[in-house]
């Protein structure tokens, strides 16, 4: 296939090729007759596999996502959608103390193999109910795998293997990734135990890490700070949880500069994670200057607009970051010359 | 809740003084009642050992136990075949017991040993047994209503008969999620039975200062879901009471509730009786409950019909006693779970 298709389109593609293959796949939650809720994702599913297999729900999370864990259990392999990661806090016991948990509460004899499938969106004066990315939430629950595609093809693959892997997946996709595009190769099933972060752009300068949007804003910084003679390298993390933290160690160990992108709260937020986990292992010799975080601010999504353009972290954000910390650098060099 | 507006709407089935007559088993079949006994006899000789085995230090993981309740479980699991998936909650040794899950394991579970159903790794309340039917326990209240739910809409894309069960108490029916899950089945029309062991208590709290009823089965009629509401300290009309939602269920017409009043001997979780922190709990009430008990029940109607022996009884008894002490023993000897098994089983793919 040539033609680009968007990262919504992707995800949709996703789902054609399971419920085509795999009889035992199934989607349920709200919204699924309708694209006000998911977008472009599953345009028409309904119509091509059957309102049995593509299930739009009452105003249920909690129910809805304990009838995919029991779905789960008995050999199927649900994907329950929540159209608003925000609503998922009502389904919050099912995931977390329920899939997450089954399989080592019962001595392995059962694994939920259910896909939570939440989508972020914000932005738009939406406010703070509809504009959460509880992310760092969900990586911190041993059990759940936790996933967050930032590509095209990853959006497609990473839904994919999500669905395949016998393990309860928490899949976060973001409304503001749908229109990205990109000309796919085939499809190819991979293991999701065998996915995990990724150079996604060789630098040598310093290392931006992210995870979803966060690495798309990575990617544009990058290219505004390479227009500048900077070289980042941009890690996109794919898995969050378990977290394979080797790939952003090792580029950290190269570049000696780590920047981390959330588009979570900053305090108890998983880009502390990732500063955790490179100062824990890298020496602090090779460390160039003191890791940065990029994150939202402690304070619920504002409403007005005026208050969202300082509220969210963009590329010129990141941009202004890393050349605050060179700056920084430049004139504590030039002073002690 | 003002007290003079709250009322019951269980009347006699809440009233220990009611229901103390043996039970009615004309026509019934003595093996069957037999088996019907026998099973209940082995839930509470098995709790009574879990009781002693607390009281001992021995099990240390929080045992809740259902002395006096095991009429439900055994009624509706004689209804069931073992493709049916059964869910449970805190208090789910009998159900577990019922459907033919060994004490063996489950009192190596309980002590923590690998040979326990669970591999040592759940305790008292995660228990797990597919093979007999019973797919899992876990102790948040009202967890597994949905997971049922789940089961019978797995049971029903599979197109099979089978269907699924939740047990849940009283106070389960206070979380929203019980009402969801209702929504879901009767929109859905699933094979599902929702079975409410009204003990009348959540903890050490009487339903009177719970609810605005005591009848737990409304919320089934809100929901248009059919339902039953029958004394729980009666294993033969729990029985027939889930065959009738268990069959309607399997041939296709949607989700049945039933609830069984009863009451538990001992207290929320531990051997005692909780008459200290029980709010409403009197001993006096214990006492008459146990005038209710459904062992006896069942024990005086077979002797009175003379369909068996004192002798007979004494015999089922003793050997009900002895299967347990042999798994009692089997089960201190056995072992804890590998230090690896605390990694190894967070996920199934690596
Ligand atoms: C979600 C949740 N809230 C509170 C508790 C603590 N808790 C354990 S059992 C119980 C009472 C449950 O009462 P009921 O459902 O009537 O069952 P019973 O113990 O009477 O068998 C409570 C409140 C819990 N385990 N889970």
């Amino acid at each position: 296939m040539t033609r680009p298709v968007g990262y919504g389109e992707a995800i949709r593609e996703a789902f054609v090729y399971l419920l085509d293959r795999y009889p035992r796949v199934f989607a349920i939650g709200q919204g699924l007759w309708s694209p006000w809720y998911v977008g472009n994702t599953m345009t028409d599913l309904d119509k091509q596999f059957g309102k049995n297999r593509i299930i739009d729900t009452p105003v249920s999370e909690l129910a809805c996502t304990g009838a995919a864990v029991g779905a789960s259990l008995c050999g199927y392999r649900p994907i329950v959608i929540h159209p608003r990661m925000d609503f998922m806090v009502l389904a919050a016991d099912q995931v977390i103390n329920q899939a997450a948990k089954w399989r080592h509460m019962l001595g392995g004899q059962v694994s939920p193999a259910v896909t939570i499938r939440a989508i972020i969106n914000r932005g738009g004066e939406q406010g703070a109910q509809h504009s959460q990315a509880l992310h760092s939430w969900f990586a911190h629950v041993p059990g759940l795998r936790v996933v967050m595609p930032a590509s095209v093809q990853d959006a497609r693959d990473l839904l994919i293997s999500s669905v395949l892997c016998d393990d309860p997946v928490m899949y976060i996709d973001d409304r503001w990734l749908y229109d990205r595009e990109a000309v796919l190769p085939p499809i190819v099933e991979r293991p999701l135990a065998a996915e995990g972060p990724k150079v996604v752009r060789e630098g040598s300068d310093l290392t931006l890490v992210g995870a979803g949007h966060s690495t798309y804003l990575c990617e544009q910084a990058a290219e505004l700070l390479a227009a500048g003679g900077v070289s980042a390298e941009v890690v996109d993390v794919r898995v969050l949880s378990p977290l394979d933290a080797q790939q952003i160690i090792r580029s950290v160990g190269k570049t000696g500069r780590l920047f981390a992108v959330d588009g979570g709260w900053r305090t108890a937020g998983w880009s502390a994670e990732i500063l955790a986990a490179v100062t824990e292992a890298v020496d602090p010799a090779k460390l160039r200057s003191r890791p940065v975080r990029i994150a939202l601010a402690d304070a619920p999504a504002p409403t007005s607009k005026a208050l969202e353009s300082i509220y969210y972290p963009t590329a010129a954000t990141i941009v202004d970051a890393v050349r605050a910390t060179l700056g920084r650098q430049e004139a504590h060099v030039k002073a002690s010359a | 809740m003002a007290r003079d507006t709250w009322r019951s709407d269980l009347g006699g089935l809440a009233d220990p003084a009611r229901f103390r007559e043996p039970l009615d088993i004309t026509g019934q079949d003595t093996a069957g009642l037999l088996r019907l006994l026998r099973s209940m006899w082995q839930i509470r000789v098995v709790e009574e050992q879990v009781a002693a085995l607390v009281v001992a230090g021995l099990a240390k993981t929080p045992c809740h136990l259902g002395i006096g309740q095991e009429a439900v479980a055994v009624g509706v699991c004689a209804e069931l075949r073992n493709t049916d998936r059964v869910f449970g909650g805190h208090r789910s040794h009998s159900q577990f017991l019922a459907l033919g899950g060994s004490p063996f394991g489950l009192l190596a579970e309980i002590l923590g040993r690998v040979e326990g159903v669970s591999h040592g790794m759940g305790g008292s309340m995660h228990l797990y047994g597919a093979s007999v039917g019973f797919h899992g326990s876990v102790p948040l209240v009202g967890a597994t209503i949905p997971i049922a739910v789940g089961a019978a809409l797995a049971a029903q894309m599979d197109g099979a008969d089978s269907i699924a069960v939740a047990f849940f108490g009283d106070g389960a029916c206070e979380e929203g999620v019980f009402h969801e899950s209702l929504n879901l089945a009767v929109v859905y029309n699933l094979p599902i039975l929702f079975v409410c062991e009204n003990n009348l208590f959540a903890s050490h709290l009487d339903i009177q200062f719970r609810q605005p009823s005591d009848r737990v089965a409304r919320y089934a009629d809100a929901h248009r879901v059919r339902n039953r509401t029958v004394d729980g300290n009666d294993v033969l009309t729990v029985q027939g009471a889930a065959k009738e939602l268990i069959d309607a269920a399997r041939a296709g017409q949607g989700p049945g509730l039933l609830e069984a009043v009863t009451y538990r001997f001992r207290g929320h979780v531990g051997p005692n009786e909780d008459i200290d922190v029980g709010v409403n709990r009197r001993m006096e009430d214990v006492e008459s409950w146990k005038r209710r008990c459904p062992i006896r029940r069942l024990s005086e109607a077979l002797l009175a019909g003379k369909a068996v022996t004192e002798a007979e009884l004494k015999r089922l008894q003793t050997d009900v006693h002895a299967e347990v002490a042999e798994a009692v023993s089997k089960a201190k000897a056995g072992q804890y779970p590998p230090t690896a098994a605390l990694l190894d089983l967070v996920y199934a793919n690596d």
